[in-house]
């Protein structure tokens, strides 16, 4: 089976050009102006379109197992898909959580099974993510586990974390830490700040987030592990990664769209579907997170997508779970939101993503004669709202509904099957 | 405007309209027979997430004295933790029936939420650390009625406790500025919202400094959980610095007043008898409470609502 993506433009650092891609089995066959379609190939439009390697997210809550109520690794893919994600890092906060090779494997088959995005599942860094003993990272590492994260909560042993550190790097593994220091957030439903004084609602303080980045950095810097820090939300979080990647330590950081966009001032109306962990700041941490992505100190978009069923976010904001969707509407999010050029948003969105999942062997890839068909063909002018029936997610808490984003994702072609058609999920 | 839920929705204009339907009420409550047909066949729900003997009793004597139907429901906070929803809760009742609901939560926003889910009328009846608006109609009626005026312009009124977890405080600060009042809030620091940023009031982390100076001293509850997440070192720390005892009663300002929300804790916020106070006006407070929960209801059900503030 042959694809031929016609009409488009391809990115990159150094400029762009129009182009035709010709795709025949996985591969990127031919690149070039004016290809003819051999016989029995599928033709996909791609006019005012960019030609992008799909984009990769280093952070999808997939609800399964255990909360398929709410997700199943098949309606994410499907979502992922429809975002332009060829590739998802499936957070381990499943139930049962994933800390054996059993629930990885099994992860993993589902992600085969529905074959729509190439999902990788991440490791806990503590059984069960208790904070109390260590995953057998080797184990899961020889069934394809790369990155490990008790996400959800942060590891607030600090000798715990040490250990981890100590052997991750010993392994080549990336540690993604949830930053978040817990006997400093108890009961909290939104940012600790005016906004939350006003409303008597008990808050979140930046510090809880920017204590535990701190103590991170040290560890790294003592240990030498890849430490990956999730989902930045702090202009001082900002500040104190960028001051640990000039000191040279083999840190990443990630930033979520809806930290980027939108802000605390979004629980005035008491909406549930605004509670996140972190929680949503304020305007100069947006502007703070909008800088450190542009100078490159926060590697990549990642979406903390996460799904709850419609009952769970109506109920009282502090009975009610955090977190937002976010696969199908990062793309839009981050082009009307950021001022990244579009070969900035493509290494934020895939490129270094990859890279940090270890899956640069065939995701994030330029796209060039010869590399992995994993491709994502997106308008990045094309403006849109939000309809949240219309979500291929199965849950509904979006919190876009009735803004306006930019840019949409039309195609989407993994491993060289088109899975997504003018917007459209083909399976 | 069909709903009672919050101060700040509230302008002063129909802050006043409001003092002056409770002093309607207030004369009706002076009656032999405290009863007006003004709301007959209408139906008020009392819908109590938490526990409130005192409000809901209050709420449903006000609903009673104008002759509407009350229906009572009280889910315990345990069922609610569990997970059972109030959309089910409220949908339900008001299939039965019902064209206001006055709701108290633990949880701040709950009875703004309510609104999306329902058609009756919804009132405040405290919502976490949010609002309390009844509260505060009932408290600037309280101070009005004693010092006489159109409002409360000119008065100095001391705030003195647990301003972080109290509702009371939020929508009394609202209700008190908007009615020209100047407020000094009192306490310690961890006690105080952590951002107080454009809050229309001083701030003072000493008592004995404000004591001689108020017209209103307003006493807040101390919640004795308080002690466990050490917002206060001792419960008899906190007396002796933030306590009315007879000393500080005594360095009071001649005519001003001592008002407390209820219940007080004696031994701890209130160390001393109000019965000793020459002005404490508590009780006082809960009597208007009936007259300025019927001007709500009335106003909400019998007169067409509550003009929107434009400010
Ligand atoms: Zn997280």
């Amino acid at each position: 089976m042959n694809v031929l993506i016609k009409n488009g433009r391809i990115v990159t650092a150094s400029g762009e050009r129009l182009s035709d891609v010709l795709i025949s089995g996985a591969i990127v066959a031919e690149v070039g102006t004016n290809l003819a379609p051999p016989d029995g190939c599928q033709v996909l439009d791609a006019s005012g379109c960019v030609i992008s390697p799909g984009f990769v997210d280093l952070h999808t809550h997939m609800r399964e197992p255990g909360r398929e109520e709410a997700e199943t690794i098949e309606t994410a893919s499907r979502a992922a898909a429809k975002g332009g994600y060829t590739c998802v890092v499936a957070m381990p906060n499943t139930d049962p959580a994933q800390d054996t090779v059993a629930v990885v494997e099994f992860v993993k088959l589902q992600g085969e099974r529905a074959g729509l995005c190439d999902v990788r599942p991440s490791g806990c860094i503590t059984l069960g993510r208790l904070g109390e003993t260590l995953v057998p990272f080797g184990a899961l590492q020889a069934a394809g586990v790369h990155v490990f994260t008790d996400d959800g909560t942060g590891v607030q042993n600090h000798t715990l974390m040490r250990r981890a550190m100590e052997y991750a790097k010993d392994l080549g593994i990336v540690l993604a830490q949830h930053c978040e220091i817990a006997s400093m957030t108890e009961g909290a439903v939104m940012h600790e700040g005016s906004c939350c004084s006003h409303l008597g609602l008990p808050g979140w303080p930046a510090l809880a987030e920017e204590l535990m980045v701190y103590r991170d950095i040290e560890l790294c810097r003592i240990t030498g592990a890849r430490v990956h820090i999730l989902h930045l939300s702090t202009a001082r979080s900002v500040d104190l990664v960028r001051a640990a990647k000039a000191d040279g330590l083999p840190i990443t950081a990630e930033a979520t769209p809806h930290h980027i966009s939108l802000t605390d001032e979004q629980l005035r109306g008491f909406d549930p579907l605004f509670k996140v962990n972190p929680p949503l700041r304020t305007r100069d941490d947006i502007e703070a997170l909008k800088r450190g992505l542009k100078d490159g100190t926060i590697d990549a978009i990642a979406t903390d997508h996460a799904p709850h069923a419609p009952h769970t976010k109506e109920l009282a904001l502090d009975a009610a779970p955090p977190g937002m969707l976010g696969l199908e509407t990062a793309l839009g999010v981050v082009l009307a939101e950021t001022d990244l050029s579009l070969a900035e948003v493509i290494d934020r969105m895939s490129v270094a993503p990859a890279r940090i999942a270890g899956v640069a062997d065939q995701h994030g890839c330029e796209v060039a004669v010869g590399s992995p068909a994993n491709i994502t063909v997106f308008d990045p002018e094309i403006t849109w709202s939000v309809v949240p029936e219309e979500l291929a997610s199965k849950s509904r808490n979006t919190p876009y509904v009735g803004r306006t984003l930019k840019g949409r994702v039309r195609h989407t072609i993994l491993r060289g099957e088109a899975v997504v058609v003018d917007g459209e999920a083909k399976k | 405007m069909k709903h009672f839920l919050d101060i700040a929705e509230i302008s002063r204009e129909s802050l006043i309209e409001l003092l002056d339907m409770t002093a309607n009420m207030a004369e009706i409550n002076r009656r032999p027979v405290p009863k007006v047909p003004a709301l007959r066949g209408k139906v008020v729900a009392t819908v109590f997430f938490e526990d409130s003997t005192r409000t809901r009793i209050s709420f449903d004597t006000a609903a009673k004295r104008l002759s509407a139907d009350v229906m009572g429901f009280a889910a315990s906070a345990s069922s609610i933790n569990k997970g059972e929803s109030i959309r089910d809760t409220i949908e339900t009742l008001e299939a039965i029936g019902v064209d206001a609901f006055v709701i108290r939560h633990k949880t701040g926003g709950v009875p703004a939420t309510v609104t999306k889910w329902s058609d009756a009328s919804i009132i405040n009846a405290g919502d976490g650390a949010n609002q309390h608006p009844t509260q505060a109609l009932l408290d600037s009626y309280t101070i009005r009625e004693h010092f006489g005026g159109q409002d409360l312009t000119g008065l100095r009124i001391s705030i003195v406790g647990d301003v972080r977890h109290s509702r009371v405080a939020r929508s009394d600060i609202q209700a008190f500025t908007k009615l020209g009042a100047a407020v000094t809030i009192v306490g310690p620091s961890t006690l105080l919202p952590s951002d107080m940023t454009g809050w229309p009031v001083e701030v003072c982390n000493e008592f004995d400094s404000v004591i001689g100076e108020s017209d209103v001293i307003y006493m807040l509850r101390l919640q004795r959980e308080r002690m466990n997440s050490a917002f206060v070192p001792s419960l008899d720390e906190y007396a002796q610095r933030f306590g009315l005892d007879k000393s500080r009663a005594k360095r009071m300002r001649a005519g001003s007043i001592v008002m407390h929300p209820g219940p007080m804790n004696r031994g701890v916020e209130m160390c001393v008898d109000p019965a000793e106070i020459p002005n404490s006006l508590i009780l006082r407070q809960v009597t208007n409470g009936v007259s300025a929960r019927m001007a709500v209801l009335f106003k909400l059900l019998g007169a067409g609502g509550i003009p929107e503030d434009e400010g």
